[in-house]
């Protein structure tokens, strides 16, 4: 019985400083992990589709509150005007989880751009995504209402050869993003007006 | 059995040294080791995890229950692993991009569990500090020449600097997973001709 409590009580106190430690740890580095996937993985994707910025899209971002999940949204200062966004959207691809970034014209409701942010799809035929071109340009001036899905399902969007599944899963995200981006337009057009012009 | 500390510690550069005399954590070994890079990093990684494990192993070898003891080197591994995993991603997120699920996967890497298991459990605290950093080091080194062979035979190029002359035909088989295999069968057969004289 001795014994019993003797490793019950072990392993108890050991887990929970493991917690502890490991709690105080993501902490402190948070704020620096946020920053590099920035840099790192959303920046080019950002940079891309917000090409004609005058300004800088990273530094020209708010958090908009979805519910209870948070939303970044970067800014783009076109023609003196701020009225492109981007965001970013999940879709499920074939490796699992991947992240779209999505940019809209505010005044239109129109896709300007998206682009592969995170993803672990197979390299060389889903990872395509991320590079192809065309497959990226077809989703430009698309309405952000309408439900998207791949030619296969009756749809508009043409998949990438051998990548049907990455394909749906960047359809996925978008359909996602539309829904996202009604519920929280009104909160992005008011963050907008309290930018420095 | 009574070795001095600087044994301990060399015995893991040649005649213990992971992957090549102990057969251990052969999964990392062959997955991260196509280029240089890579596999010095991940064997940094693992050193870290390594040295710290065995010092708290064997600082607490007296108090943890033996019934239990594996699950407590793995929750003492489990947790130095997410704190590098978590630090990695702070400051040096490119490596942790190409490393990706190997980092995690350092908690089941039997080379950690077999030293904790093996020596860091039954011997003091200055013999386990160096009984890890050894075979720590020697599994950096082994990554590193593993990684330095096949990324130079695969791709004719080391850092970007190219080594085998511009009429080298890069022998791509080396830099995927079948060819770790024999680059590691063939270097352990080189080490055993060395050894014998």
């Amino acid at each position: 019985m001795r014994e019993l409590i003797k490793m019950v009580v072990i392993l108890t106190i050991l887990s929970s400083f493991s917690g502890g430690i490991l709690a105080y740890v993501k902490d402190v580095t948070e704020k620096d992990i946020d920053m590099q996937r920035l840099k790192f993985e959303k920046a080019p994707a950002i940079k891309e589709i917000l090409a004609n910025a005058t300004n800088d899209p990273l530094k020209d971002r708010f958090v908009v509150m979805d519910g209870k999940k948070k939303v970044s949204v970067f800014v783009g200062k076109v023609d003196e005007k701020f009225n492109f966004i981007t965001f970013e959207a999940q879709g499920k691809g074939f490796g699992g989880d991947m992240g779209v970034m999505i940019g809209v014209n505010l005044e239109e409701d129109k896709i300007i751009g998206i682009g592969v942010t995170t993803h672990s799809e197979t390299p060389g035929i889903g990872s395509k995504a991320k590079t192809d071109k065309a497959f990226k340009a077809q989703f430009v001036d698309m309405a952000l209402v309408e439900k998207f899905s791949v030619k296969d399902d009756g749809g508009a969007v043409d998949t990438i050869s051998g990548a049907t599944v990455t394909s749906k899963g960047v359809c996925i995200a978008l359909n996602q993003a539309s829904a996202l981006y009604k519920r929280i337009k009104p909160e992005i057009l008011k963050k907008i007006n309290e930018l420095p012009k | 059995m009574a070795k001095t500390l600087a044994q301990e510690f060399t015995k893991g550069l040649w005649d213990e040294i992971p992957p090549f005399r102990l057969v251990l954590g052969l999964c990392p070994a062959l997955g991260v080791s196509t280029t240089m890079e890579n596999g010095i990093g991940m064997g940094i990684a693992t050193t870290f995890v390594l040295i710290c494990s065995n010092i708290l192993v064997s600082l607490f070898r007296n108090i943890i229950p033996t019934k239990v003891r594996i699950v407590c080197f793995i929750i003492i591994i489990a947790t130095f692993v997410t704190l590098v995993e978590l630090l990695m991603q702070a400051y040096t997120y490119e490596l942790f991009l190409k490393l990706g699920v190997f980092i995690p996967l350092i908690v089941v890497n039997c080379v950690v569990l077999g030293r904790a298991e093996a020596f860091a459990y039954k011997n003091k605290l200055l013999p386990s500090l160096a009984d890890g950093l050894g075979i720590g080091l020697g599994f950096t080194m082994a990554l590193g020449a593993l990684g330095f062979v096949r990324e130079v035979l695969g791709t004719g190029a080391c850092y970007g600097v190219n080594l085998m002359g511009s009429s080298y035909k890069p022998f791509t088989f080396m830099v995927e997973a079948p060819g770790a295999f024999v680059a590691l069968g063939l270097m352990l057969c080189l080490m055993n001709m060395v050894g014998k004289k």
